[in-house]
């Protein structure tokens, strides 16, 4: 019963920031409205079990991908969106798509998975075991994405670095 | 064991002179090309003497097979040589004539600029000529046929910078295709029917079919369309139209091909076929009539032409209906001795012709000629001798083989001989009109004793007088010395076939008795008719027993007095009373202008085949499908390309959101289409 | 005791949001957040398929997603800067320099 309340809650709370992220026109208060989308969807994981995981969403996802977020808005000064008229096709196939495609998806994985229900800390995972898994099935993905964040990082530098700084750097280099 | 004789040799030797002339002749001298020619057609007639002197010690019909050619299932077809006593005289006619006009040409042709082409393309002829005559199936046959249609173009086109020569060589070989058409049809029949081209074996099967006395069965038909390429190739009627514009062509091309050798492959093509023509009498008779009809019609335009070649041209056509008829009524043999003998005196006719043209500076109208008696006597005596022949006086060479003709006319039907009088009192006097008007009277040209003034009339054909030549000239002993062997063959020439009535034991034929005797079909055989009849002349070829040779000879003597009574009124209206032609031809103006007209026979095929040709090729075909279909299938296609592309462009907006919208749409596509299909 | 189809339209409708401000948004930073709303809805629905047959593994393809979402994001925002540099706009309708 607890169980079923707190999940509609912050199951409310995500969606309303969910909602809220299309809705407002300033990109600050998108950003945190999804703050507090990724905050719930922390306690969903809890209510699930999965500590670990919920743990790295808010240190990782809402504690550093939105900080970044957020620091990239004020870089910019990022203002009220203008109205401009956009795309016809995104309006006229986009929606509509998007609506056929996650109803008939959602239709499908509903009557197939059913009504089973789910108790609450269904599959506890400490961190012991999830760094089992991780260090000893998983180790080549693991090993792998670590280099993918390299290049993330070296990418970012390089695409957002200043042309003068660039130059900069050669001459003093 | 049949001995080896190497025949293959004899069609190749002129292959190896017309290569060797056709690669180098560019670079060698006049004497070197003339050397090779004379060479290979000199060797090819000495390999065909030899052959003839082992002739008797051959088993006959003697086959050689050179190299296997089309094995396809059963049907093959190989280059194989085929030897029988027809093909030993078409053997010696062809190379014999042959030889001598190359000789000649070497002279008549040794200003022009094209010698080593005349010498490569005279020899391809020989080559394919001799293909022809040699060959054993009819596949053979028909690759010599083809061949020899291919060399005539080339020849009578020779001086291809000439509108009219070109467009001669081109209508020639096009009514000849016209004929190889029926000719093609005819070997399709026999391969369906027969399964087999080869002449042995399609011989046999057609002597096991019944005589087709009902008129219209297989052989009919073959025989039919076998006609129908006979008449292309040896100008008879619809398809002679040809002949008279090949006449453009050099004067020794007109002899060799257009008189003695390829419009004679029709009448040996016929011959041979004789198996299939005896068992389809309406074939055979259609043969006849077309052969008569021919002679006739040509012999009236010959009376009235002008230039001296296309006497001689129609007279070819003419002498050729007589070998048709000759066949039609199952006298084979007689056609072909008529087939020898006019190869010597119309071979004779148009080198003596030749040299008459040459002799007076390339002018060939009658009207401008007269007189030349004194000038030129070596050309005029073998002239005349020629003109007897072919008049058919006794003894020349025509005499025999024509009244031969006529005999065995008259015995399938009086109708056959009473037009080939009268075509012979025509010809007589077409050709003696031909002799008064150019060796008699005075001279009406304007070549002279002085240095002569080259005429470049437009409708003259011929070799332009050098401007080394002055005057009037005789020839060069190299025309004039085939001249004269050929007017000694005319004399003998007829020799070989003297009927038992006049007291010979006609040889020619009993030679080519095995021929056309062996197969026979039994049903026309009658016993010899009591008492006169002398053992020689009992050609069985399916006629009647002759009625004696009181009626023999007198039928001799009329064929001669029509051939005195052309003579005469030759010489009364171009001799005696020259003015006596134009009060005759005013006064019968519109005969007159259709004779001498052809009897726009020309005019009439324009409108009524070739010009719809034309019209409808060039609408239909040309604008209707080439450009119409063809052209416009890639052009629309390339439009239609362009245009899907135009439209698709669209979708490049460089807009972030519609590639979104795209995408997302096209996920819900993918989605529903796993679930319809059952991935779940 | 929650169904897991409960689970699963939660992240239907996450996921949902996120195609939606992707289309409707001009602002390309809000387009980018919509991005990583999808792959929230995506977590989401891996954790509860994972606590519902009891497999861990679930939860390490969340915890990749994270990561590959982490580096996503550093490189697009720094892409965003720099056309920002060039094109003076963070309007995605102004940048349509590859319309044909």
């Amino acid at each position: 019963m607890l169980h079923l309340t707190l999940f509609l809650i912050f199951g409310a709370i995500c969606v309303a920031g969910a909602v809220n992220l299309l809705v407002q026109r300033h990109p600050i208060n998108a950003a945190l409205s999804l703050v507090a989308v990724m905050a719930s969807l922390a306690v969903e994981y809890l209510l699930l079990g999965a500590e670990f995981v919920a743990a790295v969403q808010v240190i990782v996802y809402a504690g550093a991908i939105m900080v970044l977020f957020v620091f990239v808005i004020m870089l910019l000064n990022a203002g009220e969106e203008a109205r401009t008229g956009g795309s016809r096709v995104a309006i006229l196939f986009g929606i509509p798509g998007m609506l056929a495609g996650s109803l008939l998806g959602a239709w499908v994985l509903i009557t197939h998975s059913g009504t089973q229900e789910v108790p609450a800390g269904a599959l506890p995972g400490p961190p012991r075991e999830i760094a089992n898994l991780l260090f000893h099935d998983f180790l080549l993905p693991f090993e792998v994405t670590s280099v993918l964040v390299l290049i993330a990082i070296m990418g970012a530098v390089v695409l957002a670095a200043r042309p003068e700084s660039v130059e900069q750097q050669k001459r003093e280099g | 064991m049949t001995p080896d004789l190497h025949l293959w040799l004899i069609p190749l030797l002129p292959l190896i002179g017309a290569a060797m002339n056709g690669f180098l002749g560019r670079r060698l001298t006049r004497q070197a090309i003339a050397t090779v020619a004379l060479a290979f057609c000199g060797a090819s007639f000495a390999m065909a003497l030899y052959v003839s002197l082992r002739f008797s010690g051959l088993a006959i019909p003697h086959m050689e097979t050179l190299a296997p050619w089309i094995r396809s299932g059963t049907f093959q077809a190989d280059f194989a040589f085929y030897l029988d006593q027809l093909s030993l005289v078409m053997l010696l006619v062809v190379t014999g004539v042959g030889f001598l006009i190359h000789i000649y040409s070497v002279g008549y042709m040794w200003e022009e600029a094209g010698f080593y082409r005349f010498f490569c393309y005279l020899n391809l002829f020989m080559f394919f000529m001799l293909t022809l005559v040699l060959a054993s199936n009819y596949l053979l046959m028909f690759i010599g046929w083809e061949g020899v249609g291919l060399a005539s173009y080339l020849l009578i086109g020779f001086w291809f910078t000439k509108d009219s020569a070109a467009s001669a060589g081109k209508k020639a070989f096009i009514v000849n295709r016209i004929g190889d058409f029926g000719f093609l049809i005819a070997l399709f029949l026999m391969i369906k029917h027969f399964g087999t081209l080869n002449f042995d074996r399609v011989f046999q099967f057609a002597a096991t079919i019944d005589v087709e006395n009902a008129g219209a069965g297989l052989l009919t038909a073959i025989g039919l369309l076998l006609m129908v390429g006979a008449a292309g190739k040896s100008a008879q009627i619809p398809l002679y139209v040809w002949l008279p514009d090949a006449m453009e062509g050099p004067t020794p091309v007109s002899a060799l091909i257009h008189a003695a050798t390829m419009v004679t492959a029709g009448v040996y093509m016929v011959a041979r076929s004789h198996v299939i023509f005896e068992r389809a009498p309406t074939a055979l008779m259609i043969v006849a009539i077309i052969g008569t009809l021919t002679a006739l019609f040509a012999a009236t335009i010959g009376v009235a032409q002008t230039d001296i070649k296309k006497v001689l041209a129609y007279s070819t056509i003419s002498q050729l209906g007589y070998m048709f008829l000759a066949c039609g009524v199952a006298a084979f043999s007689a056609g072909v001795f008529h087939l020898m003998t006019h190869a010597f005196f119309k071979g004779l006719l148009f080198l003596a012709a030749g040299s008459v043209i040459h002799a007076i500076g390339g002018e060939q109208d009658m009207r401008k000629m007269g007189g030349l008696r004194e000038h030129i006597p070596w050309t005029f005596w073998t002239m005349t001798i020629g003109s007897f022949a072919i008049a058919g006086i006794w003894p020349l060479a025509g005499f025999f083989s024509k009244d031969e003709i006529l005999w065995r006319a008259y015995q399938a039907s009086w109708v056959y001989w009473l037009i080939g009088v009268f075509t012979a009192l025509l010809t007589s006097f077409y050709m003696f009109r031909l002799w008064f008007l150019t060796f008699f009277g005075e001279y009406r040209g304007t070549a002279s004793g002085h240095s002569i003034v080259r005429e470049e009339a437009p409708s003259r054909s011929g070799p332009p007088a050098s401007p080394g030549h002055h005057g009037i000239h005789e020839s060069p002993r190299v025309m004039l010395i085939p001249l004269a062997i050929l007017a000694f063959l005319s004399v003998v020439g007829g020799w070989v076939g003297i009927p038992g009535s006049l007291g010979g034991s006609n040889r020619f034929d009993r030679f080519l008795g095995p021929v056309f005797r062996a197969t026979a079909p039994a049903l026309n055989r009658q016993p010899a008719a009591p008492g006169e009849v002398a053992p020689s002349e009992q050609t069985t070829e399916g006629l009647e027993p002759h009625t004696g040779r009181g009626t023999e000879l007198a039928f001799a003597a009329i064929s001669v007095f029509a051939a005195l009574l052309g003579l005469y009124l030759a010489w009364l209206l171009y001799l005696r009373r020259p003015e006596l032609p134009q009060r005759i031809s005013a006064a019968l103006h519109g005969i007159y202008t259709a004779v001498s007209n052809k009897y726009y026979v020309d005019e009439l095929y324009a409108v009524v085949f070739v010009k719809p040709l034309v019209e409808g090729a060039s609408r239909v075909l040309w604008r209707g499908i080439d450009q119409g279909v063809i052209d416009a299938t890639l052009d629309n296609t390339a439009d239609a390309a362009r245009h899907v592309s135009d439209s698709l462009r669209h979708m490049q907006s460089g807009n972030l959101r519609s590639y979104a919208g795209w995408v997302a749409a096209g996920a819900a596509v993918v989605i529903a289409y796993m679930i319809w299909t059952g991935a779940r | 005791m929650v169904p897991l189809s409960y689970y699963l339209v939660l992240s239907g409708i996450l996921f949902a949001c996120g195609v939606t401000g992707f289309l409707i948004k001009r602002n390309i930073i809000t387009i980018f957040m919509s991005i990583e709303l999808m792959l929230n809805g995506v977590n989401l629905s891996f954790v509860a398929f994972a606590a519902h047959w009891h497999a861990l593994s679930g939860q390490i393809f969340v915890f990749f997603v994270m990561v590959v979402a982490a580096a996503e994001a550093a490189v697009g925002l720094a892409i965003i800067i720099a056309v920002y540099r060039t094109r003076e706009t963070l309007n995605v309708d102004h940048v349509n320099l590859l319309k044909l």
